[in-house]
């Protein structure tokens, strides 16, 4: 086991390719779900999706409601099985020989948004927590210990919460007792679909700040899902914005917040409430209902409720931009790219 | 769905709720670069599932009064050698069907003149067995069934609960008679024939539990951890599906009762001379011109045996239905 | 919304495909040979194959299933061995015997088990919740067949208001409904055949009923000005759909289910007519029986599940 308090980044033992390989590599990812009875539609969920996180990054990926994202956390770890494209572990192919998907899930965990349903009921707390480390070949007394040890982690006492049920906790200590469960089978990459929503907001800014020293401290990669943008502008690193199930943009967390490029996301950023009676705006700044994603628009998803839609936007996928280096800003919009026709040519 | 024999079955169901209130206890913790202020703590002890309903049943009254009849049959059925005045079996011409309390015979005799206080006292070691036996059965068997096809889901599903939908269209009764019938009678016959009868309430429940558990986030959380089935299903659905399925099986045993009873009084279950009540109740029935009292008797039995299986049942169900 | 009653009814066909095969395997699953209650137990081996060939035992189960299952569907489910009329008509005659107990004892008991349910419901914790409870329980743990010997002791053997067995004195075919002599042969049964649903159903309203009030769109129509009665009329329509599934599968019990209550009054219905063929291990009617009963039992399912589906609009979506 890696020392747990240390000064600088260690360079895990499980490591394979360096500190400058992605953790996560995911390229062309696709998940459809056929609709009963409506003669083969289906929920394009998530449609061609691509990104990587680096090692030791916060990435941050936000969207509206039913845009993909929570379908998107349950790829990556093969809970749900993608219909296409690949997903790539530190430089293994994921669901093959080199890395099945058992190993993955020693690697990677989650954290999920419903903190009373992702506990066992009957179950006490510190037995939920040693589940993990139990499953994956330690003995019960063993995973006990690690189970109280992460309790404490997390600012839980274990001998005062250890044997208590779910249903005495608040909504805060669930979630916290939810991170120690996933910590506990020591990964080196936790995804976390929406931590916080649930919670109230002074809770949520412990729980944050929780997760920022334990990532410090277990030195983690996280993938941060939120449709919150000032709680992911708090933690991540960088940004992925998604719409419909693909990637509109991904970018450096200041970057895409001051400077939005994507429509989208500005109107998203346009639309955050603001205590400052000067800045008013006179339209909402962005219209329409999100489309249905059995049937989502050509061309450009959000071509539909753009303002700046032209010709080409309704023809082709814009594709998104080639990511070269880690502060590379790009963006999937006809906007940006020379040869999409679009009368519109912005500049970064 | 319900029919004749089958009780309301409690919401079966994954107990949850809001979180309790505790003592706002201030507490500073310092270290690790984390600082909690308010750990908001019940002030009450740690109690388990178990432990509430047991602590709920001590103080329910009605339902250990009840319990407490029940005992008293099952020992009165399982110490009837010691307790039953005569042989259940001695006949005698002389003296039949003769009322209360004729000749040290507290209950009087039958049509072939044998003790009904013994008759009655070993009559309840069958209709008890064969109350209980059935439903056993089929906890295991529907139950095993159940848990399957809920988790499994899909197809397998679909083939076990559509097999269980076949059964599921004959009325209790007449499924029973039907099998128990056509195999000819007796007890084994009857104890059969009953748990095939029991085998399809058992099986939903145990499915829909299943599925109901199955849905929720810790079951992907259990296999994001890496979990194969078999443990998910052996630590966390079992668990939680154990409670519906016992308070419905519990709540099946005074069906069964009635229903072999029942059986027998068709003469399609134990046959005789051994002592059933079922079978009492159908040969006294002749009778019930001369001693409609005595005649009366065993069916008298079978109810108080029944109601108080079913009020223990539902103070079982309102003691495990806790709000969690 | 018709695609929902297509498919329920497409349903409901394997179903009664399922019930038919368990029907007739019966007869197999019974120890001995099904021959032998058809022969004379010393035929000689020669005899023995012709009636085996006539009967068409000596085919193949499968085939046998479906030569029995093209009979059936025309209507023609063999002869009884006990009276040899054809099994339809005997089957049809009991029914209607058992349909006229069913006539009496589904508005009775309905009425009442839903009436109690709904006001015991209405005031749930409150005494008469804990009296109607306590008789539903009393209801369903009342062995019927029991109940019927208590009545017939009572009212026939010590008071002789009402008879004790049988279906008036002509007997089924002459049965006059509007005469009391024949009538009061109807009451006992009727009586008995209700208890157990009248403890069911007031059971079931009462949970739904409860149910139902402790959800918050009746806050909401209180909070409207509603009146008290009005409310419970809202109340009452929205456990409706549950309270109806309920009476369906009692009606199908009466049906189906009579046979004990049957035995007790003596009375030719189905049930007991059941009975009967069991004891003189008569196969067609046995099977003739058990078949017609429990079809009757899945299309009355049926049609409650799409009345269901008509008055709970949430049903429609399944």
């Amino acid at each position: 086991m890696r020392p747990l308090l240390h000064d600088g980044p260690t360079l895990d033992p499980r490591d394979r390719g360096g500190p400058l390989q992605p953790l996560l590599v995911a390229r062309d990812l696709r998940k459809h779900f056929p609709v009963k009875g409506s003669g083969g539609k289906s929920v394009k969920a998530v449609d061609g999706v691509s990104f990587a996180v680096r090692k030791g990054e916060t990435l941050g990926v936000v969207g509206e409601s039913g845009c993909g994202k929570s379908t998107l956390a349950r790829l990556l770890l093969h809970l749900v099985v993608p219909d296409a494209g690949e997903l790539r572990f530190d430089g293994d192919l994921v669901g093959t020989h080199d890395l099945p998907v058992d190993t993955l899930r020693r690697q990677v965990q989650i954290v999920f948004q419903d903190s009373y349903s992702s506990l066992n009921p009957r179950m006490p707390i510190r037995d939920s927590v040693a589940f993990g480390p139990f499953v994956q070949g330690k003995k019960k007394r063993q995973a006990r210990d690690i189970g109280c040890e992460m309790l404490s982690k997390v600012g839980l006492d274990p001998d005062l919460f250890g044997p208590r049920y779910p249903h005495e906790l608040s909504g805060g200590q669930k979630q916290r007792v939810n991170i120690a469960r996933a910590l506990a089978t020591e990964p080196r990459m936790v995804i976390l679909d929406e931590p916080v929503s649930a919670l109230d907001k002074s809770i949520e800014a412990q729980v944050l700040n929780l997760l920022r020293t334990l990532k410090r401290q277990f030195d983690l990669t996280y993938l941060f899902i939120s449709h919150d943008l000032n709680v992911v502008r708090y933690l991540s690193d960088r940004v992925l914005v998604m719409y419909l199930g693909r990637v509109v943009e991904i970018g450096p967390i200041d970057a895409v917040f001051e400077r939005p490029l994507h429509p989208y996301t500005r109107a998203l950023l346009a639309s955050r409430p603001s205590m400052d009676p000067a800045r008013r705006i006179g339209e909402a700044p962005i219209s329409g209902d999100p489309p249905n994603p059995i049937d989502p628009p050509s061309g450009c998803h959000f071509h539909t409720r753009c303002p700046f839609a032209e010709i080409p936007c309704d023809k082709t996928d814009p594709a998104l931009g080639i990511w070269e280096y880690p502060q590379s800003h790009v963006v999937a919009c006809h906007m940006y790219d020379r040869a999409s026709g679009h009368s519109r040519l912005a500049y970064v | 769905m319900t029919d004749y024999f089958s009780v309301i079955p409690a919401k079966a169901g994954i107990q949850g709720g809001e979180p309790s209130k505790g003592a706002l206890d201030p507490r500073f913790r310092a270290g690790d670069d984390v600082i909690f202020e308010a750990q908001a703590l019940p002030a009450t002890r740690v109690r388990g599932y178990w432990q509430t309903v047991f602590y709920r049943l001590r103080h329910d009254a009605m339902t250990l009064a009840f319990a407490a009849i029940v005992l008293l049959i099952i020992l009165g059925a399982v110490f009837a050698p010691l307790l039953a005045p005569f042989d259940p079996y001695k006949e005698s011409i002389v003296g039949r069907l003769k009322p209360f309390g004729w000749h040290d015979h507290p209950l009087g005799t039958d049509e072939l003149g044998r003790d009904m206080l013994s008759r009655l006292l070993f009559g309840g070691r069958v209709s008890l067995l064969m109350g209980v036996v059935p439903v056993l059965i089929a906890s295991l068997i529907g139950g095993m069934l159940g848990v399957i096809g809920g988790f499994a889901g899909g197809r397998t599903n679909t083939a076990i609960m559509r097999t269980m939908d076949v059964f599921y269209a004959f009325p209790s009764v007449l499924l029973a008679v039907a099998i128990a019938g056509a195999m000819g009678g007796g007890m084994a016959n009857g104890m059969l024939a009953l748990t095939l009868v029991f085998i399809p309430p058992m099986c939903r429940v145990a499915e829909t539990a299943t599925t109901q558990v199955r849905a929720l986030d810790f079951i992907e959380a259990a296999r994001a951890s890496g979990a194969r089935t078999l443990t998910i299903i052996r630590y966390h659905v079992l668990g939680n599906v154990l409670g519906p399925v016992f308070i419905y099986a519990s709540s099946l045993v005074s069906v069964s009762i009635l229903l072999a009873s029942g059986l027998s009084f068709l003469g399609l279950g134990v046959r005789p001379p051994l002592p059933d009540w079922g079978l009492m109740l159908s040969t006294l029935r002749q009778s019930i011109y001369v001693v409609p009292f005595v005649c009366a008797l065993p069916g008298l039995a079978i109810f108080i045996t029944s109601i108080c299986c079913n009020l223990v049942s539902d103070g079982l169900r309102a003691a495990m239905d806790v709000r969690m | 919304m018709g695609r929902y009653i297509l498919r329920r009814i497409l349903y409901a066909i394997p179903i009664a495909f399922g019930v038919s095969v368990v029907c007739f395997s019966l007869v197999y699953i019974a120890p001995g040979d099904p021959l032998q209650t058809v022969m004379p137990p010393d035929a000689t081996a020669e005899t023995i194959a012709i009636v085996k060939h006539a009967y068409g035992f000596d085919k193949p189960l499968p085939m046998q299933f479906l030569i029995w299952l093209g009979r059936v569907v025309t209507g023609d489910f063999g002869v009884s061995i006990a009276t040899r009329r054809p099994v339809i008509r005997e089957v049809s005659d009991a029914l209607s015997n058992t349909a006229l107990l069913a006539m009496f004892a589904v508005p009775i008991s309905f009425s009442i088990g839903y009436v109690m349910g709904a006001v015991a419901g209405c005031f749930a914790g409150r005494w008469i919740d804990r009296v109607v409870t306590g008789a539903a329980v009393v209801g369903v743990s009342l062995p019927n067949y029991w109940l019927g010997i208590v009545l017939v002791i009572f009212f026939a053997v010590e008071y002789m208001l009402l008879p004790a067995t049988g279906m008036g004195p002509n007997g089924s075919v002459g049965f006059n409904l509007l005469q009391w002599s024949n009538a009061k042969f109807l009451v006992l049964p009727v009586i008995t055949l209700s208890m157990i649903p009248v403890g069911i159903l007031a059971r079931t309203t009462r949970a739904a009923v409860a149910e139902v009030r402790n959800q918050d769109f009746v806050q909401t129509l209180r909070a409207k000005g509603l009146s008290e009665w009005a409310v419970t009329r809202h109340v009452l329509k929205n456990a409706m759909p549950q309270v109806m599934a309920v009476m369906g599968l009692q009606f199908g019990y009466l049906l189906g289910g009579s046979i004990l209550v049957e035995t007790v009054f003596t009375w030719p219905g189905s049930g007991f007519l059941l009975s009967k063929a069991i004891i003189n291990r008569d196969v067609p009617v046995l099977q003739g029986t058990i078949l017609t009963l429990s079809l009757v039992f899945v299309a009355t399912n049926l049609i409650v599940d799409l009345l269901q589906s008509l008055i709970d609009p949430r049903i429609r979506r399944a």
